[in-house]
């Protein structure tokens, strides 16, 4: 039966056998990633939008904590506060991946994924991305909002290539985790419910706004295992001229790596649960 | 159709066959031990009223969903075994949107030719023949948002052909379109099959179109298939002034109701929203 039919117009693809998979594999991931980009280029007004939320956290929120003494020992409060800020703004943009996994579902564009032959790690690899170019967009506008504001930011070549690793790679930890969620939650509303509920103790269970030493013991300890504890400490480190780490860069980018690529591979398992 | 005469005895081993395929969502048997067998270039209707387990078929055969039990080989390949096989050489076109409305419908057909690694120096020429084929020239740089319903779903057929798979799996694919898209999306399904040789298997509620599209149809009811042959077999064996409806009802107990649920509904309103 199979002599009767056509030739294929095209010859299947033969490649290298080594290098051809882990190029084929950067593809796909490029493909998911940049989808998402050229749809932001399209339509840009989500960034501005974004932008509003850090603005009012550093505008009314820091001026006013800022008279309270002692918060950021003896440092200026809003030199403290802005590299936190930085990292909320990429979490908040980051918890959004979930849901827009769930409405691609709820469309039917992420049946074409699926059924796709590439891998879903890079499947979940490529979003991951999309939420790091996200997330550096989300840095430009903080850091001008940094220096209009007086903050001492540091423009050191190594500092922003450095700041930009961190919020890549915490664009892509929060991203994985939201998607990671929408999998197991699988509709918007819950989805909208439970994402609140995530996102404040993430963002309140950090140094992001407040310096640990100020919790009591318990909330310490969840600190510690906070990813965000470990970007905030990244960012402090290198937006500011003069910042000082705490838990070491190496330590920093460690945990994060390790987290993100722990996230992936759970994500990768839980994705084709959505169309299932 | 002549060739359907020769088709009724699998001469051969088909190009999609199912052994006793059965999928299960708690209590409710959706598919319930389906034999299947597909002829290469054959274009397969499955028929059957809403909730008679046709998309939940088409998507174990399209590797979105895992069988209870049962087998199914499609291009040779098990589902279950070697999903990431069956992905190279099949396309899908799901019931629900699978273009994405906020890029153009070249940025849509780029991702298509970077997820399935069609290789760098063929993209442009293959997208741009899939534009041809679908009669979409024209409207390549438009953002998808803005297209019709019939434009929309020979982009989504654009989409899915790009790597040019001995396959494609559409679900219901002129649902929502009004007689004249329907015509033209009908046209350019037999055109595939005359260029490429693509075997097709399409779902639908419509007797029309099974009739005039289908050179076999199989009639689904409550997850069991229940016929199978040709149009004219189906109708042959009712009576000599006997009617595709009349096969359909007879075998289902029913009328033909097209959008029965909400779901339905919802989605055909929202295709004749975008349509007008």
């Amino acid at each position: 039966m199979t002599s009767d039919r056509p030739a294929p117009a095209h010859a299947p693809i033969h490649e290298p056998a080594i290098v051809a998979p882990i190029a084929g594999y950067i593809t796909q991931v490029y493909a998911v990633a940049d989808a998402e980009i050229q749809k932001l280029r399209h339509d840009p007004s989500e960034l501005l939008t974004r932008a509003l939320q850090p603005a009012i956290w550093l505008l009314l929120f820091g001026q006013v904590m800022a008279q309270v003494r002692g918060i950021a020992d003896g440092g200026r409060y809003l030199d403290f506060l802005a590299p936190g800020i930085l990292a909320q703004s990429v979490l908040f943009a980051a918890i959004f991946y979930g849901i827009a996994a769930i409405w691609e579902r709820d469309l039917g564009v992420l049946h074409r994924y699926m059924v796709s032959p590439a891998p879903r790690s890079a499947l979940v690899l490529g979003k991951a991305g999309s939420s790091g170019v996200r997330g550096l967009s989300q840095a430009v506008i903080v850091y001008g909002l940094a220096v209009l504001m007086g903050i001492d930011v540091s423009f050191a070549p190594a500092h922003i290539a450095g700041v930009a690793l961190f919020i890549a790679i915490g664009s892509a930890l929060f991203s994985t985790f939201s998607l990671i969620i929408a999998c197991i939650v699988k509709t918007r509303e819950r989805f909208m419910g439970i994402g609140q509920v995530l996102t404040m103790p993430i963002f309140f269970a950090s140094n992001a706004i407040y310096p640990i030493e100020l919790m009591p013991g318990w909330l310490k300890a969840i600190s510690s295992a906070n990813p965000l504890t470990y970007e905030v400490d990244g960012l402090r480190t290198l937006m500011l001229t003069g910042g000082t780490t705490k838990y070491g860069l190496g330590f920093d980018y460690a945990v994060l790596i390790a987290v993100t690529a722990g996230l992936v591979a759970i994500a990768a398992r839980m994705y084709p649960r959505l169309t299932g | 159709m002549a060739v359907s005469d020769t088709c009724r005895e699998p001469k051969g081993p088909g190009i999609i066959e199912t052994r006793a395929l059965t999928r299960q969502f708690g209590e409710i048997l959706a598919v319930d031990g389906v034999s299947l067998e597909v002829q290469p270039h054959e274009i397969f209707g499955l028929i059957g009223p809403n909730g008679a387990g046709k998309s939940t078929l088409i998507k174990m055969l399209t590797t979105l969903l895992p069988p209870s039990s049962g087998a199914a080989r499609v291009a040779g390949y098990d589902v279950e075994r070697q999903p990431a096989k069956v992905r190279t050489h099949i396309g899908y076109v799901p019931q629900l949107l699978s273009a994405d409305g906020a890029l153009t419908a070249y940025e849509n057909l780029l991702v298509s030719a970077r997820l399935y690694l069609v290789p760098r120096s063929e993209r442009e020429a293959r997208i741009a023949s899939a534009l041809k084929l679908m009669g979409l020239e024209d409207a390549a740089s438009r953002l998808v948002d803005g297209f019709s319903g019939g434009m929309i779903r020979r982009l989504e057929i654009a989409q899915s052909m790009i790597h040019e798979p001995e396959i494609l799996f559409m679900d219901e694919p002129t649902v929502g379109l009004d007689p004249v898209a329907r015509h033209a999306v009908w046209g350019h399904v037999r055109r595939l099959r005359e260029r490429l040789g693509t075997t097709i298997l399409i779902t639908t509620h419509l007797m029309d179109e099974a009739d005039e599209l289908c050179d076999r149809i199989g009639v689904l009811h409550a997850g069991r298939l229940e016929e199978v042959g040709s149009p004219a077999e189906l109708k042959g064996r009712m009576g000599p002034d006997a009617t595709l409806e009349d096969v359909f009802a007879h075998v289902t107990g029913t009328e033909i109701t097209s959008g029965g649920s909400y779901r339905d509904v919802r989605q055909t309103r929202a295709s004749a929203r975008a349509h007008s």
